[in-house]
């Protein structure tokens, strides 16, 4: 399976406490002052600009924070934003499972291809992405299909860039499923539907909800693949990413670090989400 | 007769899996499907189970024709090597998953389970998850769970091959008097000879897609059809022409007609039984076996000159000439 | 029995239901993704290679590959260092905050980019920033310069290769390595002989996967970069500036070779995934 995904996603790693080593050292000089470098390096390039919009946010006092998130072009942004998240995660529950169904279950020509196809929303620049949705859904359609500048066009660039969420994190729990499982429910009463819903959904729904999870995280913090497509109408095809960016522009950092704080909450949410179902999954063994 | 199996042949691709096998298994029996890996008696199961199709030939059960039926159509209760548990149900919601297909009411469901984890002495698991069980206790459950159903019959597929060696012979024993209290037909797969010999009414020994004799285990035992059933029964060792077993061997500290004469060469003490390996004057190795009380009467240790002759009344097989 | 069992009657979906899922899934997917990248391509290509690649010998055009490119080399490197220091550290040895640290590591693959990017302004902007000033007054500008575009990339990256390492590092063990100190070997050695050869693969797939998305980077460059044509505009800013402009061949040949970069690295790893499962 060729699988930019499962690694390009921001998935959790199976298990966090396995990162703990058998037989693990504790540190020496030199091993010490690596990890110093490390962890400065880390926390220049990452955690301090993180702490930083957080801080600039609240700068802003809650009464200033409400009210760039309530001021009507911000709030139609995160409105748009969320729905249409909603709304692409919703599709992804439910074609990424049935593809991932199809690429373990079913054998024909073309199925490797169809494999790697998945993958190259993850591979694709996401301007590019834009623009390659652009050229099948823009003015020169060859399917007379023009989406540009409506809130479909959100709706699709969010379907490009999160479909292979749900796919690849479905496609290994499908392909470890014993399909024994299956044939006791069979061999029970049970029709190939009620063996679905009652047998393999149940099983399916922790890492469904691990794909739609980061589905949804990508689809409220996409940005590239917008920029050609949506045309950034305000209250209309504006999403929270393209509002942030414009606060930047007129020189509003402040404002954009509260919508930014926004962004970054549900995103590390997202984690600890994820991190919570995947041990109770563990626990289920 | 409960399952009527009839010129089924069954391939997977070039392997031939099954080759015109027919069988009749009568009800309420303890069947084993005896054999190697790979013979093709896990097929067999599977065909009876609808789980496989045959390329040809019918399966009948109950008088019921089957062969086209899907597996939750022909109520039979399927038991799998590895347990095949609802990981996301309890211990009762498994065993219940057969009747609340069936839309059983809600009192009898409870009542049936109920009963039915009492018969497996599960019941104080009831609301455990089965990652929470032993493999003995799966294995109990999922017992269970088929039994819930009522079958017609009841196919176990290796129900024991992937437990340890006491749990597997505990399970063994109570399967067998499970089986004495239920009376449901029941058909189980099994490589192990000896948990054939032990458990089962009657024994069906497939090899190679075929089957090579059907019978009570004494008959199979004592009278194996051929050198496969008697090799794959117990142990065998060869005697002047014959494949004889090395307990059915006299040891003669003197010759006799018929008897083959040779040299102790190596005596190993196992307990109560004593083998020996004699080399034999057509420069053959013959194990045998005797009782402590035996070799101690004649005085057997290496280098002794003894006589072989095959016990009166014993099974043995002709070696066919290479 | 194994063999029989991988193709049962049972285990496939009958004729209809198949036949149905596979035409929805292989038509959602064509229409979504294939159709429309390969339009890009044939879009690229329908003036002819010659006019594709005098479109791609713009000056300014070829200075924003060019600057991907010294980018995408910085990005991969740095992250390659910190990825495999940083795996190690995780996996052989025990340290007060590990759990932490290797959650947090986590963390820049869901930030959106237009997150990164504001934060990166925050901390390192000459006029108001956290160290930006002191930094510049040092004579280090980052933002709207390279070292800025450098950072946003290794971040959104960062987690690629340590996320390929610290799995086969942890199934690998550290047996082989005893053994080679045992044998008299110092820890350079035994990194090079023994832990290396042994991650080898998890090492070249996190770098596509590092590199791929360094190319693609847009959100965060876009921010921190300033956007300077023939200075810090870098080939996903030139598809946004070419096509808005209605130069939209040459947005066409830049994304088509992007997106053939892409492609390559997609091929690399669907090469080497089954390499690595094979161990």
């Amino acid at each position: 399976m060729a699988v930019i995904a499962s690694a390009a996603s921001p998935a959790p790693p199976a298990n966090p406490r396995g990162r703990r080593a058998r037989g693990a050292r504790s540190l020496g000089a030199g091993s010490t002052l690596s990890l110093g470098i490390s962890v400065l390096w880390f926390s220049l390039l990452v955690l301090i600009p993180l702490v930083a919009v957080l801080v600039s946010a609240a700068g802003l006092g809650p009464a200033g924070f409400w009210k760039v998130l309530s001021s009507p072009q911000t709030a139609a942004a995160i409105r748009l934003t969320v729905e249409q998240s909603v709304l692409v995660t919703l599709l992804n529950v439910v074609m990424g499972t049935t593809l991932a169904w199809v690429l373990v279950r079913d054998r024909f020509f073309g199925k490797r291809a169809l494999d790697v196809v998945i993958d190259v929303p993850f591979a694709l620049p996401t301007i590019v992405a834009g623009l390659v949705l652009l050229s099948l859904y823009g003015p020169r359609s060859p399917l007379g299909i023009n989406a540009v500048n409506t809130r479909y066009a959100v709706f699709l660039a969010l379907a490009f860039v999160t479909l292979p969420f749900v796919v690849r994190t479905v496609q290994p729990v499908l392909e470890t499923l014993e399909r024994d499982v299956e044939e006791a429910a069979a061999s029970l009463g049970a029709g190939r539907l009620t063996t679905f819903r009652r047998v393999i959904l149940p099983s399916l729904v922790p890492a469904i909800s691990a794909g739609a999870a980061l589905s949804f995280a990508r689809g409220i913090s996409e940005y590239g693949s917008l920029v050609l497509l949506s045309g950034n109408l305000p209250g209309r095809t504006e999403v929270a990413s393209v509002r942030v960016l414009t606060y930047i522009e007129n020189g509003h950092k402040d404002q954009a670090s509260a919508v930014a704080a926004v962004l970054l909450v549900v995103a590390l949410l997202v984690i600890v989400v994820l991190d919570v179902v995947q041990r109770r999954l563990a626990r289920r063994g | 007769m409960s399952i009527n199996v009839s010129g089924v042949t069954k391939r997977f691709g070039d392997f031939v899996a099954l080759d015109d096998v027919s069988v009749d298994l009568p009800t309420g029996q303890l069947t084993a499907l005896l054999g190697p890996s790979g013979g093709g008696k896990s097929t067999l199961l599977r065909i009876i189970a609808g789980l496989e199709s045959a390329d040809s030939g019918t399966v009948t059960i109950e008088g019921t024709e089957a062969t086209h039926l899907p597996p939750q159509k022909r109520n039979v209760g399927f038991v799998f090597q590895h347990y095949a548990a609802f990981k996301h149900m309890s211990v009762a919601k498994n065993v219940a998953f057969g009747l609340e297909i069936r839309h059983r009411s809600k009192e009898e469901v409870k009542k049936r389970v109920g009963d039915l984890l009492d018969l497996v002495h599960l019941s104080q698991f009831a609301d455990r998850l089965p990652s929470q069980l032993s493999g003995g206790q799966r294995q109990r459950m999922a017992l269970a769970r088929a039994l819930a159903v009522e079958p017609s019959v009841l196919l176990l597929d290796e129900p024991f091959g992937a437990l340890d060696a006491k749990v597997r012979k505990e399970l063994r024993d109570w399967l067998r008097r499970l089986h004495d209290e239920v009376h449901v037909t029941s058909v189980f797969v099994t490589h192990d000879q000896e948990e054939a010999l032990e458990v089962a009414d009657e024994i069906v020994v497939i090899n190679d897609g075929r089957i090579e004799q059907i019978g009570a285990p004494d008959d199979l035992y004592d009278s194996p059809a051929s050198d496969f059933v008697m090799t794959f029964l117990g142990p065998t060792t060869r005697l002047g022409g014959v494949l004889v077993r090395p307990h059915d061997i006299d040891v003669l500290t003197h010759t006799v007609p018929g008897a083959v004469a040779g040299r102790i060469e190596r005596q190993l003490r196992v307990g109560f039984e004593v083998r020996l390996t004699v080399a034999t004057e057509d420069a053959q190795q013959v194990e045998v076996t005797v009782t402590r009380a035996t070799q101690r009467q004649l005085d057997l240790h290496e280098g002794v000159e003894v006589w072989l002759t095959p016990t009166t009344g014993v099974p043995r097989a002709e070696i066919a000439a290479v | 029995m194994a063999e029989a069992t991988s193709t049962t009657a049972y285990a496939r979906d009958p004729k209809p239901v198949r036949w149905g899922l596979r035409i929805l899934v292989v038509g959602y997917v064509f229409l979504l993704v294939a159709w429309p990248t390969y339009l890009v391509f044939e879009n690229a290509l329908k003036p002819g290679v010659g006019k594709m690649l005098s479109g791609l010998g713009d000056p300014e055009v070829s200075h924003a590959l060019a600057l991907t490119v010294t980018i995408t080399i910085w990005a991969v490197v740095i992250n390659l260092a910190f990825g495999l220091t940083v795996s190690l550290l995780l996996v052989r040895y025990d340290f007060p905050g590990k759990r932490v640290l290797s959650a947090l590591l986590d963390v820049p693959l869901s930030v959106s980019p237009v997150v990164v990017g504001l934060a990166l302004v925050l901390v390192y902007n000459g006029q108001d920033g956290w160290f930006g000033p002191w930094l510049e007054k040092a004579g280090y500008q980052v933002i709207f310069s390279t070292p800025g575009i450098v950072m946003a990339t290794v971040f959104v990256a960062l987690p690629l290769v340590i996320r390929e390492i610290v799995p086969v590092l942890e199934e690998i063990g550290d047996d082989q390595e005893q053994a080679a100190r045992s044998l008299g070997a110092n820890g350079y050695q035994t990194f090079w002989r023994i832990t290396l050869p042994g991650i080898k693969w998890a090492v070249v797939y996190g770098v596509v996967l590092a590199l791929a998305r360094s190319l693609g980077e847009f959100g965060a460059v876009k921010i921190v970069s300033g956007n300077i044509v023939g200075q810090s505009q870098t080939a996903t800013l030139s598809v946004e500036e070419t096509y808005q402009n209605f130069q939209q061949q040459t947005a066409y040949a830049e994304s088509a070779l992007l997106a053939l970069a892409a492609m390559v690295c997609l091929v690399i790893v669907a090469v080497i995934r089954p390499k690595e499962h094979k161990k």
